[in-house]
């Protein structure tokens, strides 16, 4: 689904990516850690083709396409789904009004029929009640005075609502209550299917407790500097990260 | 970074919409100003002698004023000689006409501009008197307001059937020494809508006005009265548009509001005159005075959206005058390409627990510079009086400007006036979920914005509120590929 070749990329021109190799295929869940910034946010930008976010080197191919000649609409329209690390205010723009055109823009796409008002709202009622998110929520401004959790847990029912081929989570899980916790991973595992993929990038190996993933990859100075399976995470857990480049060098 | 600015430039882009002129024959008065031209436009009125002597008692003070020059905004001095001070449709009789006797042409400008004079369930609920160039051409609803006994007339009409009422309200408010604007108007004001609610009656329908300016080098002086009698309520909405033409066309408008004990008058208004192109070039200089007196208990309600115009300057007010008088000014102001707007407010607390609220959204794009200027005056008597002031900016790209001037003069210590304000941009951060979430950056923009305007828009009569959301929305408009 996703293959990421040599990956370079720049940030107000310093080097942040550099060489950086990926491959998910579409069933798969991939957890991503790694130290402060290391570049893992830096990815999930560049794959949602952020402005500012500059690649001077290698490929993104996704599902067969090159994901970077596609404009952020473009790849979110066609199923690449990020969840933020911060997620942003919108004051005035209620959580609703703003689910449902986000919804609409990307059914359209898909060329399904807009929801009804009653259809799309017994859905975001249903999803907000899955994720124990008061319906109220819904009516107040995107994220607008949400507590962090909130934001956090506002950012897995847009995913749920959106059904992305491919979401990219940066850090769902920090800032979030043990329960909380329980109910983003039951969120991130209902999307689980064989035809979607789903990246975490997490520094908690806690969560994939909770969301079992098929590889774990630690990112370091802008490249995959190992990868495993779930034993890679506990490992780095009573470790740490600084083996593994005593390690590499 | 900076590509993301370019391309919310372009999108703030969007093209005029009303810009395009009536080609209909009109009476034009030659351009030039002088005693000669105030008599004539009396005469052409067939005005009482009393308010000739009133436009000439003004006209003569007007020639002793200087034109004001603290507002921050800049323009070539303005030659008041060059404007042709009235101008109106040709059309065979005087007075107010039925439907059938309009030309075609003119229900069609309307027509264009969304208001379909003659399509009357479509406007059902809403009473409009339209006002091309310098004359009302059509009232709606007459009838179905006179059964509640509310007059709803043009104001030129007004002078004649209700001359007991005209003489005793108009300048009352604003009289024609109050500023150099004010004084011009009620020398060589044309036309305007008057509205006159008796007492304890409910308007039973929205009214509304729409002012066009139609013919080149005119200048539009309307004068709108309104007078809400003891324990009344009227909802009255304006709305402005112009043709695109290269040279600046001069507005000079005053409106007088007069909330009698326990009224409440809600004023709207929104404005899209036409701005000039992205090089200043033409557009409408909105220079306007809008005053209202609230006695004991009345409420007097400002909602206004401004997208259009080269200039504004205008700061609706309201003379707190009674004891538990409320006054509200709820503004939009967006400026784009070199528009430019010093608007806000003033609030001149009088009487006893008077209350104003305040609130104020500037949104400027492009190179535009957007003011907020405002006044609360608790006078010696104003026990208890109360003012909240929030003022809140938001910039789009980063070479436009937003300024806030607020003024607080307080003379009695038992008030209580608070200010708030804040700047904020569009952030790319909010951009950026936007379109992550799917949304085109064009309907992102007019997302947001729309947001930080919710609070003013609220206050719009509901039909109209969709329209101003829609107004900035393609205000918002451009070439996004
Ligand atoms: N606009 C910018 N200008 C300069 N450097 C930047 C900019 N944005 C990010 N960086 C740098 O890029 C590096 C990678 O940042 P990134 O946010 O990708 O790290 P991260 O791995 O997500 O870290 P964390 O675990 O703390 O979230 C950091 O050193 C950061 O300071
Ligand atoms: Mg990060």
């Amino acid at each position: 689904m996703l293959k990421i070749t040599n990956l370079h990329a720049t940030v107000a021109d310093t080097p942040i990516l550099k060489g950086l190799n990926l491959e998910i295929n579409a069933g798969e869940v991939h957890a991503i850690m790694g130290p402060n910034g290391s570049g893992k946010s830096t990815l999930a930008a560049v794959l949602a083709g952020r402005d500012g976010y500059e690649v001077t080197a290698g490929s993104i191919e996704y599902l067969g396409r090159d994901l970077l000649a596609l404009a952020v609409e473009e790849r979110a329209r066609a199923g690449v789904f990020l969840a933020f690390q911060y997620p942003v205010e919108i004051p005035g723009v209620s959580n609703m009004e703003f689910l449902r055109a986000s919804l609409e823009a990307v059914r359209s796409h898909r060329g399904e029929p807009n929801l009804s008002a009653v259809e799309f709202m017994k859905l975001a009622r249903a999803t907000s009640a899955q994720l124990q998110l008061d319906p109220e929520f819904l009516k107040r401004g995107v994220n607008e005075g949400f507590s962090g959790g909130e934001k956090k847990r506002n950012e897995i029912l847009q995913m749920l609502l959106l059904q992305p081929n491919l979401a990219i989570l940066d850090e769902t899980d920090s800032g979030l209550d043990i329960d909380a916790l329980q109910v983003v991973a039951d969120g991130v595992n209902a999307l689980r299917s064989p035809e979607r993929a789903i990246i975490m990038v997490t520094h908690y190996q806690r969560l994939l407790d909770y969301v079992v993933p098929d590889q774990v990859h630690v990112l370091a100075d802008g490249r995959i500097l190992r990868s495993g399976g779930r034993e890679l995470a506990l490992e780095l857990e009573a470790k740490g990260y600084g083996w593994l480049r005593d390690d590499a060098a | 970074m900076s590509k993301n600015l370019g391309q919310l430039d372009r999108m703030v882009h969007g093209a005029y919409e009303a810009g395009w002129t009536t080609d209909i024959e009109s009476d034009t008065l030659a351009p030039g100003l002088n005693e000669d031209t105030v008599r004539f436009i009396s005469a052409r009125k067939q005005e009482p002698e009393w308010l000739l002597q009133w436009r000439l008692k003004a006209f003569r003070h007007w020639q002793t004023m200087v034109h004001p020059e603290w507002a921050h905004v800049h323009y070539p001095p303005i030659d008041y000689q060059s404007i042709s001070y009235y101008s109106a449709p040709r059309r065979p009789g005087e007075g107010p006409q039925s439907l059938d006797e309009v030309d075609p042409e003119l229900l069609r400008t309307y027509e264009k501009l969304g208001i379909p004079l003659h399509e009357r369930a479509a406007l059902a609920g809403v009473a409009v008197d339209a006002v091309f160039d310098s004359v009302s051409v059509v009232t709606t609803f007459k009838d179905k307001l006179a059964e509640a006994g509310v007059i709803f007339c043009p104001i030129s009409e007004a002078v004649r059937e209700h001359p007991e009422l005209i003489r005793k309200y108009l300048g009352s408010v604003v009289p024609f020494r109050d500023n150099f604007f004010a004084g011009l108007n009620s020398a060589v004001f044309s036309d305007g809508s008057f509205v006159y609610v008796p007492k304890g009656v409910r308007c039973p329908m929205e009214l509304s006005t729409y002012f066009r300016i139609n013919a080149r080098n005119t200048g539009q002086f309307e004068r709108t009265l309104i007078v809400a009698d003891e324990g009344s309520h009227v909802s009255y909405l304006e709305g402005c548009t112009a043709p695109q033409r290269d040279e600046n066309q001069l507005h000079a408008a005053v409106v007088e509001l007069i909330a009698l004990k326990g009224a409440e008058i809600k004023y709207s208004t929104v404005q899209n005159w036409y701005p000039g192109d992205a090089e200043g070039r033409g557009g409408i200089y909105n220079f306007v005075t809008k005053r209202g007196i609230a006695h004991e208990n009345a409420k007097i309600s400002w909602t206004q959206v401004e997208t259009g115009s080269a200039i504004t300057w205008k700061y609706p007010s309201v003379i707190l005058q009674g004891d538990n008088a409320v006054g509200e000014f709820y503004s939009v102001a967006l400026t784009r390409g070199m528009q430019q707007a010093d608007t806000g407010t003033k609030m001149v607390h009088v009487g006893r627990n008077t209350r104003s609220t305040i609130v104020s959204k500037g949104i400027s794009a492009m190179r535009a510079e957007n003011s907020y200027r405002g006044l609360v005056h608790i006078g010696a008597g104003a026990e208890n009086a109360r003012n909240h002031t929030q003022c809140d900016s938001l910039l789009i790209g980063d070479r436009c400007g937003a300024h806030t001037f607020p003024y607080i003069e307080s003379r009695n210590p038992s008030a209580t006036v608070e200010h708030e304000a804040t700047t904020s941009k569009v952030g790319d951060d909010q951009l950026f979920l936007c379109r992550q979430r799917g949304l085109d950056p064009e309907k992102a923009v007019s997302m947001i914005v729309n947001g930080f305007c919710k609070q003013v828009f609220r206050e719009l009569p509901m039909e109209f509120a969709v329209e101003a959301g829609k107004l900035l929305e393609v205000s918002l408009e451009g070439a996004v590929g």
